[in-house]
């Protein structure tokens, strides 16, 4: 794929290897593709908000502000539901709870004080914090920014289109443009799946786990808490120790870290089987619910 | 008014989600035991993102077109097609999909 070219240096050299410069601009590209799914998914806010009676300004100035679809379109929908502004403030806060956990991952990969931290991690957005990983739990801060920055004026001006005349919801669905963000999350995710992680199979369990969960969990409640149960898949890394540093064992020969082979590795649930290194840890993968209750 | 309360209110709850984290660790690193799950953190929600989008909320999305135009986008990937593009085939193979079957 594009830019993850720091990745080839391992993770701990990424500075200096390319300039922050490049880095930005490299985010900037990711973004450009976030940022078409984002201008679609805007649009379909913007004319939705205005369906519901809200004015052209709230809605332009909810995308500014908050800039998160998945909590607009919860306070939206909760708003609706008449059950009055304090609750629907809720559900679209427990639906960003997300950014809490995902703000301690990128915490270290940020730079200066606490507060320009605090900054800095405004700049976390699903699509920019999953394209910035390199690896590891390691971030590459100015991919983050550049791949945001491009995000937002097409979030705010898809809104402002959508309020001034939208596309019909069967528009949008006879020209495909729904399957823009779940192809874009797949590219994304089948892009975590190259072997340059050490555990392509962990890699594999946490999306098997978060996909399982999120669906069950889906019939329940609405889409930001199930995102957020997802997490848990997470903890199928509980047991393993920071970069293993005895590669002999983990290892088969030959590995290269070509950019043809990553490919191969795509079958999200054949895959652990296949990718189980011979050499891991006797306790092998735990079933998920033990490690919850940890 | 309440409306523009409740906007104010999320913009400023989703501003300190975001902001806790960096501003408690500081220039700390994380704990060596979280450092596995924060890893993995991407490709569970990357999966969950994925299930929400095709599902909705019940399940009440579900349309035969999206898991197939999903299953060429990763065959795109395969063939070492470029992001974007690969992304295009998707959409074009659901709304070619839909016109078909009416």
């Amino acid at each position: 794929m594009t830019a993850r070219g720091a990745e080839s240096a391992g993770v701990g050299t990424v500075e200096g290897v390319e300039t922050a410069r490049q880095r930005f601009t490299g985010g900037m590209r990711v973004g450009a593709g976030l940022a078409v799914a984002a201008f679609v998914l805007a649009i379909t806010f913007g004319a939705t908000a205005k369906d519901q009676g809200w004015s052209a300004l709230a809605a332009i100035g909810a995308s500014v502000l908050i800039f998160s679809g998945s909590a607009q379109f919860t306070l939206l929908a909760a708003l609706a539901g008449s059950g009055g502004a304090g609750p629907a403030v809720g559900a679209a806060l427990l639906i960003n709870g997300r950014f809490l956990p995902m703000g301690l991952a990128v915490g270290p990969s940020l730079s200066g004080g606490r507060f320009r931290r605090a900054l800095q991690g405004q700049a976390v957005v699903d699509g920019s914090w999953v394209a910035a990983h390199l690896g590891g739990g390691r971030f590459d801060r100015w991919r983050m920014f550049g791949a945001t920055i491009v995000q937002w004026p097409a979030w705010v001006a898809g809104t402002a289109i959508g309020v001034v005349g939208a596309p019909s919801a069967d528009l949008v669905e006879r020209l495909g443009l729904d399957v823009v963000f779940p192809a874009f999350f797949l590219v994304l995710l089948l892009d975590e799946m190259k072997p340059r992680e050490a555990r392509p199979a962990r890699i594999a369990l946490a999306a098997l786990i978060g996909a399982v969960v999120a669906a069950a969990l889906l019939w329940w409640v609405p889409a930001g808490i199930a995102l957020l149960g997802a997490t848990v898949g997470a903890l199928a890394g509980l047991r393993t120790r920071t970069p293993a540093p005895n590669p002999p064992a983990e290892q088969p020969p030959a590995q290269q870290p070509t950019i043809a082979q990553p490919t191969i590795a795509q079958p999200t649930i054949a895959q652990p089987t296949i990718a189980q290194p011979p050499g891991a840890p006797a306790p092998g993968v735990q079933a998920p619910g033990e490690e919850a209750r940890g | 008014m309440t409306l523009w309360l409740a906007i104010i209110a999320v913009a400023a709850g989703s501003f300190a989600l975001k902001a806790a984290g960096p501003a408690l660790l500081g220039d700390r690193e994380l704990p060596p035991w979280s450092v596995g799950v924060i890893a993995l953190l991407a490709p569970a929600l990357l999966a969950a993102l994925i299930v929400v989008e095709v599902l909705g909320r019940r399940w009440a999305d579900l349309d035969w077109t999206v898991p197939v135009a999903l299953a060429a986008v990763v065959v795109a990937r395969l063939l070492k097609v470029p992001m974007l593009l690969a992304v295009l085939i998707g959409v074009l193979t659901a709304a070619a999909l839909r016109a078909l079957t009416g």
